[in-house]
């Protein structure tokens, strides 16, 4: 795809300069903001380090082997490979866990594996709607969620269903 | 809910070793994840930071704001409520675009500040208003041009091309949205 090859070294190219002509100081600014991206990953880390050594333990123990086992033929009607259904559950509660449930999956199969695949859509497809609800309608003293908790949880599952039937459509 | 999935994780973890006859699987993997974290972590620092000093170019240049501009009338449909230019869509139309661009860090604050306005425009201040729960879906469904951390990821893992999921998140996160949005409309009448 040539589109693609050029996708990244136009945007690093033409950001800046854009920035350039309207007055940014683009080298200072570059560096602050990639500062902040450093922060960025000393706030994930921690979450990060928790689900990781969770995930291990339960893989080295041979508990994952037997959940899939268990699983395995409930999800096998659909096609579903039982190894994603941990992260479905948590993609919704812990956005840092759920990242790292999916870079276990990722470094078990392989980045351009089937479930590789599918983990990091489903990953890519939704946010943490817990993290949101409580940070939105906190940050404006609003209590009574009506049904926003339904609404978006619904809307995750649809977009772990879409996640699925996209991977299956392109690389299955 | 995280807590007692992370605790149901462990408690598993040591009963399958336990099984297994051998507790020490328990440990192993214990320890072998949290040095695959910080591993992680650090394959992953280069790519973000790189991707986080654009952004900043982004914001700081007015690029950002001029994309928010173009969106605004599109998603005043979804906010019927709001007159067209108001502070709040104003807001709400810098958040999609931060959010679009994979910019967390700057999505939240115009979010917030969204969700401020529409508090004023709220009559019962301790309950959701429909508008506030139509953000708050645009803000869980995620839609995002450029997932930076899942694209790091992938690249660390040596996959051959890094960004290929990036069509099929998109279309999946619209889903989600999508339906999260028609949840919404439908309960919203009832």
């Amino acid at each position: 795809m040539a589109l693609a090859d050029w996708a990244i070294p136009l945007v690093l190219v033409l950001v800046p300069l854009y920035a350039m002509l309207h007055r940014v100081e683009v080298y200072s600014v570059f560096c602050r903001g990639a500062a902040e991206g450093l922060q960025v990953l000393l706030q994930i880390l921690p979450g990060l380090l928790g689900m990781l050594m969770a995930v291990e333990a339960l893989r080295c123990s041979g508990a994952m082997d037997m959940l899939a086992a268990w699983l395995g033929p409930l999800l096998e009607d659909l096609g579903i490979p039982a190894e994603v259904l941990p992260l479905a559950l948590i993609r919704s509660f812990s956005g840092s866990g759920a990242l790292g449930y999916t870079a276990g999956l990722i470094g078990e199969f392989g980045a351009d594996s089937f479930i590789g695949r599918l983990a990091a859509v489903m990953q890519g497809s939704t946010d943490t709607t817990f993290y949101v609800l409580a940070v939105y309608f906190g940050s404006v003293g609003v209590v009574r969620y009506r049904h926003a908790v339904a609404a978006g949880l619904l809307a995750d599952l649809a977009a772990f269903l879409c996640a699925f039937w996209l991977t299956v459509l392109v690389w299955g | 809910m995280i807590n007692i999935i992370w605790l149901l994780m462990l408690v598993c973890a040591m009963a399958a070793a336990i099984r297994q006859g051998d507790i020490g699987l328990f440990t192993d993997g214990v320890l072998r994840g949290a040095s695959q974290a910080v591993e992680l972590a650090f394959s992953l620092v280069g790519v973000m930071m790189l991707w986080m000093g654009l952004l900043a170019l982004l914001e700081q240049s007015g690029l950002l704001r001029r994309l928010a501009g173009l969106l605004s009338p599109l998603l005043g449909r979804l906010f019927p409520e709001l007159p067209p230019g108001s502070p709040a869509l104003q807001c709400i139309a810098l958040n999609f675009c931060a959010n679009l661009l994979g910019l967390g860090n700057a999505a939240t604050p115009f979010g917030l500040k969204a969700m401020g306005e529409l508090q004023k425009l709220n009559p019962r201040p301790d309950t959701a208003s429909n508008s506030m729960i139509t953000l708050l879906l645009l803000n869980t469904s995620a839609v995002t041009l450029l997932p930076t951390t899942i694209i790091a990821l992938r690249s660390a893992a040596g996959a051959a091309d890094p960004a290929d999921i990036v069509p099929c998140c998109v279309l999946a996160s619209l889903g989600g949205m999508l339906v999260g949005l028609i949840v919404h409309a439908v309960i919203r009448r009832c």
